[in-house]
């Protein structure tokens, strides 16, 4: 590839680009990020074969794209240009999609989706109802293109915003753009990112840093990984308008090695970028220098927090230190550091190209433009969306999500990972923002939200959120190593049956304490799930502790497993599964669990044929036995 | 931690490591994570001699070395099984069950999370996040994904590797 020297030269590549491509041409845009865990590899392997076999190579072009969202419906593909959408494809499926969609144009019914209540037909892309609500500015590119061909960013508009930036802007003007579009960081804390990249900035000194915080830690969220895997161009991009903002010259990528595509095609990308001239040296003739390195990261959640990234990138334990000094005036190896999240950078490019006002535009009065969300759990249109802030949690989990699955109810939705908090029935018509959120006890947070049903213990959630955080602790201060594993150890017992009844008003005493005094972020809102749970849920603790029952039917000590003698048809099929030989029966005889011995595993649960099994919170063996050692 | 019962490697290789340090600065302190990195990649796991000659190349105490690689869990100290469980303990997978699937995979195999079986065949790892929340609950044995399992299918997959 050769070196463009200036903006004049990359808009005549755009051009160039743009000349050269047919849009008639049959193409298919399959994901081969997501999508590889549930058999895509197999599925376009089966269809470049096919399309080879037929001679069909130089008609039909096979486009390796990013997350296209509708993770619920892996592996997916859409074919161009019809705009046909396909899901659930099989190999078996592969001659077929050629023969008849790809060289006839003709859609195969089973392919494509159909709602699942009314089962209305929806062939096209644009009309499938989980894209409906959608706008996707972060996600733009994402199901689109090729993420390991430049070329591809560059004819959708890619690096045009930097183009303009070093052409008509000055570091002032785009500061004041981000500024007025009221970005606010997608990390999680909302912080105004105008007004960040205006600290760092004014900060005294000759070097700078950019960093790109992209170790996405919360457990459900998988925003960033899309973005990094299926458009790294557009995260590139917002650093280098960063860069000439704020006067860095040098920018580091810290990724989580827990993501290795995302890793390979960061890679590639700085690689295609470098190679062109967009990064480097006197970047498209503008004089301005930036050079971008990649860190993995080694598994420690806590560097995801911005003091503990930055002594990991400096190869020490990643333990946050007190603020200030901020990281604007003393972050990196002492310098001014503007360090952001990778969604908040793959806004940028759009918001120059487009206009502050077009981004404004969009959202609430204090919550501007999209956020996308890592949708999962218990849900039947699990994935990745974008919509506009302002959007209500209804929309989001029964129209674009596709509501409960296997009929269940509603219970809650846990939004902002181990930081956040719970969303109830009572919520389902709040819209989501930064702030309606805070005043509901929970946080946008970076974007995971997970739905809970009716069998989703949310003492269990709490305890689960806890065992997360402490094992995660760096160690440093005292109130979140101390305090979260007594608080761990609390909520512990009362999962098993041996809860207090003090233990609540002790729990609320040490969340407010270990809020308030701890070190960092990590510390100070690992309380919270414990918190919105107590808040909203509280009689499911109380359950517990005084009920001596999980209603929920999760926690292993507080429920059993029955077998109904009427629907048992003895065919001693959970009989011969139990890891533990607690069943007893003949065969064709009823058969029977022995609740003194069953570890609750759940596998007869799950064999049953009969349906004959079931879960219960009412007097159990544990009570019997306690009646009758009191009596 | 149960380190120094394994701590004394000498029969490994280390002139692969010496390789892999020519491309990293002598001296330069922030580039130890990523020399561990490395290190763990050739040689599965990560022993004293191989943190003692990175620390010698670093030119920082070995303890120094040590306190670095013990706060990451990415870095392990004993050698993983050839078949590397690692089971997805993330919100989504642990709301669709995955703690029983653990259980399940601890009862079958015999040993603990953070463990490898005796022949040297699985270890068991768990994860924060996969990041394929759409198959919860899901493990991946190596390169492969396992989603939607139920402590049934987990002794299905399982056979499926017993036999090899």
């Amino acid at each position: 590839m050769e070196k463009l020297k200036t903006t004049a030269d990359l808009e005549a590549l755009r051009k160039s680009l743009l000349e050269a491509y047919d849009p008639n041409k049959t193409r298919v845009r399959i994901c081969m990020t997501g999508c590889r865990a549930f058999g895509a590899v197999e599925v376009r392997e089966a269809l470049k074969n096919e399309i080879e076999k037929l001679g069909l190579q130089d008609k039909i072009e096979i486009i390796d794209t990013g997350c296209h969202g509708f993770c619920a419906v892996a592996p997916v593909m859409v074919v161009e240009p019809q705009g046909i959408f396909y899901h659930s494809m099989t190999v078996d499926d592969v001659p077929e999609i050629v023969s008849e969609t790809l060289v006839k144009g003709n859609i195969i019914d089973r392919l494509i989706y159909k709602d699942p209540v009314t089962e209305e037909k929806f062939p096209y892309e644009k009309d499938v109802p989980f894209y409906k609500d959608q706008i996707k500015v972060v996600l733009r590119n994402c199901g689109k293109i090729d993420p390991k061909d430049i070329m591809q960013y560059i004819a959708r508009d890619g690096y045009s915003a930097i183009a303009k930036v070093y052409s008509e802007m000055k570091p002032e003007d785009v500061i004041e753009t981000v500024k007025s579009s009221g970005l606010r960081g997608r990390g999680g804390a909302g912080f105004p990112a105008g007004m960040k990249w205006g600290f760092a900035r004014a900060a005294k000194g000759d070097k700078k840093y950019i960093i790109c915080n992209a170790d996405e830690g919360d457990p459900g969220a998988f925003m960033d990984r899309a973005v990094l895997e299926g458009d790294p161009h557009t995260v590139i991009e917002g650093m280098l308008i960063a860069a000439y903002a704020i006067g860095a010259d040098e920018a580091y990528i810290y990724v989580r090695a827990e993501y290795p595509i995302a890793v390979e095609h960061i890679h590639i990308a700085v690689k295609q970028a470098e190679e062109l001239g967009l990064l480097g040296d006197n970047i498209l003739g503008s004089g301005v220098n930036f050079h971008l390195h990649i860190k993995e990261g080694a598994g420690a959640f806590v560097c995801g927090e911005e003091t503990a990234l930055m002594a990991s990138i400096e190869g020490r334990r990643g333990m946050p230190r007190m603020r200030p000094p901020f990281p604007a005036n003393s972050g990196l190896w002492a310098k001014p550091t503007n360090i952001n999240n990778v969604e908040t950078f793959a806004n940028v490019a759009s918001i120059i190209l487009k206009g502050s006002d077009w981004y404004a535009a969009m959202g609430t009065e204090k919550s501007k433009g999209t956020k996308a969300f890592a949708l999962a759990g218990k849900v039947n249109n699990t994935g990745l969306i974008e919509v506009p802030m302002g959007i209500t949690i209804r929309k989001i989990v029964f129209d674009i999500g596709g509501g409960i699955p296997n009929g269940k109810e509603f219970k809650a939705v846990q939004i902002g990972g181990p930081s956040g908090g719970c969303l109830t029935t009572q919520h389902l018509d709040l819209g989501v923002d930064y702030d309606s959120l805070t005043a509901a006890g929970a946080i946008v947070g970076s974007g995971g939200m997970i739905v809970m049903d009716e069998e989703t213990c949310m003492v269990d959630t709490a305890r689960y959120f806890m065992n997360f955080v402490q094992s995660e602790s760096c160690g440093k201060c005292i109130p979140c190593r101390v305090g979260t594993r007594r608080m761990l150890e609390i909520l512990t017992r009362i999962t098993e049956g041996k809860g207090k009844d003090e233990d609540l008003d002790l729990l609320l005493e040490m969340a407010q304490q270990i809020k308030v005094s701890s070190l960092c972020a990590l510390g100070q809102t690992a309380p919270n799930p414990v918190l919105t749970t107590m808040r909203y849920f509280r009689d499911e603790y109380e359950s517990h502790i005084t009920g001596d029952c999980c209603p929920s039917h999760v926690c292993t000590e507080l429920f059993e497993f029955r077998i109904d003698a009427e629907a048992c048809k003895g065919c001693g099929l959970c009989k011969k599964q139990c890891p533990v030989e607690c069943i007893s029966g003949e065969r064709r005889q009823p058969h029977v669990i022995d609740p003194a011995v069953c570890i609750r595993c759940g596998v007869c649960f799950d064999v049953c044929p009969f349906d004959a099994i079931s879960k219960t919170h009412e007097h159990l063996y544990r009570w019997t036995c306690k009646e009758e050692a009191l009596a | 931690m149960e380190t120094t019962t394994k701590l004394n490697d000498n029969e490994l290789d280390l002139s692969k490591l010496d390789k892999v340090l020519d491309d990293i600065e002598q001296g330069n302190e922030s580039l130890l994570i990523p020399a561990l990195q490395m290190a763990q990649a050739l040689y599965g796991y990560l022993s004293i001699p191989v943190l003692e000659k990175i620390a010698d190349h670093l030119q920082i105490p070995l303890s120094r070395a040590y306190g670095v690689a013990t706060f990451y869990a990415q870095f392990r100290f004993k050698p993983s099984g050839k078949y590397v469980i690692k089971v997805c303990r993330g919100t989504a997978c642990h709301v669709r069950g995955s703690k029983g699937i653990l259980e399940a995979l601890e009862r079958e195999l015999n040993i603990k999370d953070g463990d490898v079986t005796p022949d040297l065949k699985f270890s068991i790892e768990t994860v924060a996040c996969l990041g394929t929340c759409f198959l919860a609950p899901v493990i991946m044995i190596n390169d492969r994904y396992f989603g939607k399992l139920t402590s049934k299918k987990i002794r299905d997959v399982l056979k499926e590797y017993e036999n090899r």
